[in-house]
């Protein structure tokens, strides 16, 4: 079970967040501007990859507030947490 | 009680405390300090158990967690543990137990006559004889399963309860042998917060088993002095907890370690009280293992009649528990550290024929201690058969040449049979840790690798075996975790260890004495003895192809025990590696899973059984709702009326009733599940236009609204009316369901992709009650409460909404209708739910006025064509197919709009939502049945599906059954007949009308 420091509560239990798939998954600014297979890309189309991984969790049972984890699905071992619109401390390995 | 097996001295059993025991039904007796097992043997029951497959005779092997074959089942009824290891049970006053897997007795056990065909069973033989033909493996299981069995689940309730313990240290030392405990010194002295667990009742691992022969001493005194001055020690030291019968089974992620501690078996039924275990989950910044090792069996033919134990277990037994094993004995090993064992036997005052070492010539201090002591050595042979019906006679003896066995053999009568084939270090939290644990090949045993988390390994599952070094690498451990934990451990020396370990010789590995005969003709030489997986079950699944340990281990049941091959997975391995002339590295381990040992379901359960379980929410008048004698149904977790029955009335005629007042006259739902948000700021409109399909930017305060919110796939997700209290201020409604799971999406929304949004949501779902008054005499019994709101049609339209006092509390009065009835729905502060509900109900009582529950509801909306989300809709279905395009705005975006332009959405031939009329108007057509075309009644199956039946009722204003149903370009083929098969053989015929079936002008609800 991973602890997560939440970027505004500091470090909790696993248990306390709610997973959100990944991070940087921006809306198109006009949806009308992209074709439906951009636009599929952007509903159904995720990296998931074997390595460093930015990802949105929620502290869902605690401030409720949205963030990002960078986490390597390998060792789960986190690498960077930050908030919405920030980037995350260090470059991606 | 005394018996002839049990010593007149030593050991840490009180002979003033004596214990009565049952055993298979007869009465024993034992020692406060004894375990069931060392208590079976110094009654001299060495009988205890019928092996797995073959049912032959076992006895005791191990004396602790590594037990394969003293398995029974504990006690009964509520306290009943099935699989409990007899080694690691302590015995207290009046403990029943009984042998698991034979009938009636170990003794005289019928399935034994399996044995007569053991050779029909080899390995994989339940997978090649009784799983085909699969028909049969259905009439097979029952029998197979019940004569293979161990324990049995208890048939009654738990009687005990359990907790969960969270705790965060920053020294965890698994185990409180003299590594553990040396680490915790360590660490505790530094002032680190220390947790040290250890499964056994006392600490000391294996200090606690010494002899009184090569009694070593540490830091200058005797090693029991220094154990009982070690914990002293500990427990002053207010940072320190120790946690004895608590085993750490898991070791997680990000250094999360999980503990079960047993607090209650070992008391006498009638004195357990309160939490029986508790499941520790420990946050530890480091983690210093000190879990031991385990004596490995040697594998050699018949090494499974009782009176062949592990040469430490005959040490434990001997020097802990007092017992005399035997009046002669013989010692196999491989190793050097038997020889103890040898002593300890020997100083109890057993004979010790002889020490048969697989070693040419063995030397050193402690095999002359033995010489010294007169024992025979018997070097370079080995013991490759044993004889005796229910327990040891004698076993024979052969000289080996390399892997030859040469010479005539020599037969030896004795009564015990300790074996040593090594130490394999308990590597199972470290391999759990992430880490791989590598062969050494000096040792000839699996030790840690390279750490992947916050631990560090000491002692004996190091592969470090004498007790001075043991305790060196357990002192530097907690030293080192402290320091890395933030505190300064003082360098403190490890305390000098005299006489422990002499310097050994090394061991010579033997994972499988040579047979006379051959590995598949000579007799049984069992590896697994709980699974009696044998070394020719291994070399049979190498002949037939297996390659991977994980499959060999699935094909033969190689360590699938209650004790996890903790036992017999090495030699296993290393008789697969020969079999396939590999190394034992290439070969590998088993994944060591957690749990370390098994965990009662109880304890996983915690508190979270019956109602804990999971929470339930009831509203503010469900006092009123069970003294009107409501039947309830579960909404997510909302308890809510299903109906009312009068006396006698069935559930039918009660919903009928209550439809029928809400029609024609008046009556009164609690809608208080219903979702409600508070939706405040300057951006709460243009919120409001991004999640919902239409517009609401228009919408006057004081006016209601309803909508439809849609997934980023287009998908209807939720529905509801939202009330425009203020000019930046909305009252949102969501189904009683979807509350929760509407709110997080919102704010997700807000915060991840429109952070710029100056919008505030709160969910105040508890903190209103509401009742819907419904019916044409609505208007009649709200004015009798409610004197400062104009009601009249004029100045109080549908969809609107009004703030005032009804029956004296502060109300916001919404006209808005889920029945198509002149209706309101009244919301008051919780707290006042039960005085206003009062009140309306003697207002209305003239009137008739009658609470209906959920069906009834149901009823009226689906008259009304009223879709409900989640049954109606199933994620797939978009606003056109449910008929709402005139809902979706073509003048602005929201979320899942771009969706419902992709070609798949915009197909005209999608599921439609329709209308149902069943040809027989009596017949209430099944939800979810499958429909089909009507000229499909002739044709052979299959026949294409068009749909499904969403809702169906009685309806009692229409008098006659209604349906709503999906079905294929459904809008298209209203009129025509469809047919719903149902799996009675009934054929329903339907016809596709319009899904509106009462008043479809609205002219009721806008009276
Ligand atoms: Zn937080």
């Amino acid at each position: 079970m991973l602890m997560i420091a939440c970027p505004w509560c500091g470090p909790r239990e696993q248990t306390e967040f709610a997973y959100g798939g990944e991070a940087h998954i921006a809306r198109p600014a006009d949806p009308d501007a992209v074709d439906d297979a951009q636009w599929a890309d952007y509903l159904f189309m995720r990296t998931n990859p074997k390595g460093c991984h930015r990802e949105q969790w929620n502290h869902a049972f605690g401030c409720r507030r949205w963030f990002n984890v960078e986490r390597d699905t390998l060792s789960y071992r986190i690498t960077s947490v930050y908030k919405p619109g920030e980037r995350p401390a260090e470059p991606a390995a | 009680m005394t018996s002839g097996h049990r010593l007149a001295e030593g050991g840490r059993i009180d002979r003033l405390k004596p214990l009565a025991f049952t055993f298979n039904g007869r009465r024993y007796g034992g020692f406060a300090g004894d375990t069931l097992a060392s208590a079976l043997l110094a009654s001299g029951v060495t009988l205890v158990a019928r092996s797995w497959k073959y049912h032959r005779p076992r006895g005791v092997v191990g004396a602790g967690v590594e037990e394969p074959n003293a398995i029974v089942q504990l006690e009964s009824g509520a306290f009943s543990v099935p699989n409990a290891r007899a080694t690691e049970v302590s015995l207290y006053e009046g403990l029943t137990a009984r042998s698991v897997n034979c009938w009636p007795g170990p003794e005289i056990d019928f399935m034994a006559l399996v044995q007569l065909f053991s050779g029909l069973m080899p390995a994989g033989f339940y997978y090649k004889t009784f799983m085909w033909p699969r028909r049969l493996w259905k009439k097979y299981e029952h029998y197979i399963r019940k004569a293979s069995g161990l324990g049995e689940a208890p048939a009654v309730a738990d009687a005990s309860t359990y907790d969960k313990m969270n705790a965060y240290c920053d020294v965890l030392v698994a185990g409180a042998g003299p590594a553990g405990l040396a680490a915790a010194l360590a660490a505790g002295r530094s002032g680190a917060r220390v947790i040290v667990a250890d499964e056994q009742a006392e600490f000391g691992g294996s200090l606690l088993s010494l002899g009184s022969a090569p009694l070593p001493r540490i830091g200058g005194r005797a090693a029991g002095h220094w154990l009982d001055a070690a914990l002293r020690e500990l427990r002053a030291m207010p940072n320190v907890r120790m946690l004895p019968r608590s085993t750490v089974f898991g070791y997680h992620d990000a250094n999360y370690l999980t503990i079960a501690e047993r607090r209650h078996d070992h008391l006498p039924l009638g004195e357990r009280a309160g939490c029986r275990e508790r499941i520790w989950r420990v946050r530890a910044r480091r983690v210093v293992l000190a879990t031991g090792a385990i004596e490995r069996p040697l594998v050699f033919g018949n090494n499974d009649r009782p009176g062949i134990m592990l040469a430490s277990a005959a040490s434990t037994y001997v020097n802990r528990y007092g017992v005399r094993l035997a009046s002669r004995a013989v010692v196999f090993t491989n190793n050097d550290s038997a020889y103890g064992s040898a002593l300890d036997l020997y100083h109890a005052g057993i004979e010790v024929a002889a020490i048969v070492d697989s070693r040419r010539s063995p030397g050193g201090e402690v095999v002359q201690k033995v010489r010294d002591a007169s024992i025979e050595i018997i070097g370079g042979s080995v013991v490759v058969d044993t004889r005796g019906r229910r327990h040891l006679s004698a076993v024979r003896v052969v000289q080996m040449d390399g892997e030859r066995l040469t010479g005539r053999p020599r037969h030896i009568e004795c009564g015990l049979l300790a074996m040593s084939g090594g130490w394999s270090p308990v590597v199972h939290l470290h391999a759990q840790s992430g880490a791989r644990p590598r062969f050494d090949v000096a040792r000839a045993c699996f030790v840690p690798g390279e750490a992947i988390q916050g631990e560090r390994s000491a002692g004996a599952c190091n592969g470090t075996f004498d007790l001075e070094s043991c305790m060196g690498e357990g002192a530097a451990a907690g030293a080192q975790a402290a320091a890395l934990s933030g505190f300064v451990a003082r360098a403190t020396k490890p305390p000098a260890v005299e006489a422990s370990a002499p310097k050994a010789q090394p061991l010579q590995p033997l994972w499988l004495v040579p047979s006379p005969r051959g590995v598949s003709r000579g007799p049984r030489q069992f590896v697994d003895f709980q699974n009696d997986v044998s070394a020719s079950d291994i070399a049979l699944a190498a002949r037939e192809g297996y390659r991977s340990i994980e499959h060999v281990k699935r094909y033969t049941a190689l360590g699938f025990g209650t004790d996890q091959g903790k036992l017999g997975n090495i030699n296993g391995m290393a008789i697969l590696a020969r079999e396939l002339g590999q190394e034992i590295s290439a070969t590998g381990t088993t994944t060591f899973r957690p749990n370390y040992t098994p965990v009662t379901f109880g304890a996983i359960a915690g508190r979270d059984v019956g109602e804990l379980f999971e929470p339930v929410r009831t509203t503010a008048l469900h006092a009123w709702h069970e003294e009107r004698g409501a039947v309830f149904e579960n909404v997510g977790q909302w308890k809510r009326p299903r109906y009312f029955p009068r006396d006698g009335e069935s559930m039918h005629e009660a919903v009928r009733r209550e439809c029928l007042a809400a029609r024609n006259g008046v009556a009164i739902m609690d809608a208080s599940t219903l979702g409600k948000i508070d939706i405040q700021g300057p951006d709460a409109a243009t919120f409001l236009d991004l999640v919902y399909t239409n517009a609401w930017r228009k919408l006057a305060a004081g006016r209601c609204r309803y909508g439809i919110m849609l997934d980023e796939n287009g998908m209807v997700m939720d529905d509801g009316v939202t009330t425009r209290l203020a000019e930046n201020r909305y009252l949102m409604t969501t189904t009683t369901g979807g509350a929760a799971r509407v709110l997080a999406w919102m704010e997700r929304w807000l915060q991840t992709e429109w952070p710029n949004l100056k919008v505030y949501n709160t969910s105040v779902t508890d903190h209103y009650a509401t009742a819907a008054i419904v019916g044409p005499r609505s208007r009649e019994v709200l004015s009798a409460v409610c004197s400062d709101i104009d009601l009249s049609a004029a100045a109080f339209p549908f969809m609107s909404c009004r703030q005032g006092a009804v029956a004296g509390a502060a109300a916001r009065v919404m006209r808005i209708s889920f029945s198509g009835e002149l209706a309101y729905e009244v919301n008051v502060p919780a707290n006042e739910a039960r005085h206003v509900w009062d009140a309306l109900l003697a207002a209305g009582a003239a009137n008739g006025i009658t609470p209906y529950g959920t069906e009834a509801m149901h009823v009226l909306r689906a008259e009304k064509g009223y879709i409900i989300v989640g049954q109606d809709t199933d994620g797939s279905v978009t606003p056109a197919d449910l008929g709402m395009e005139w809902l979706v705005s073509k003048d602005k975006d929201f979320i899942g709009r771009r969706s419902l332009l992709r070609p798949d959405t915009a197909r005209d031939d999608r599921k439609q939502l329709v209308g149902l009329l069943s040809e027989d108007p009596s017949v209430v057509i099944p939800e979810g049945s499958q429909l089909v075309d009507d000229a499909s009644a002739s044709a052979s199956a299959p026949v294409p599906m068009l749909g499904h039946v969403t809702s169906s009722y009685e309806s009692p204003a229409l008098g006659r059954s209604i349906a709503l149903a999906l079905v294929k370009a459904g809008r298209r083929r209203t009129g025509e007949m469809l047919l719903a098969p149902l799996r009675d053989g009934r054929r329903i015929r339907a016809r596709i009308v319009s899904p509106v079936f009462l008043d479809p002008e609205g002219t009721r609800q806008n009276a």
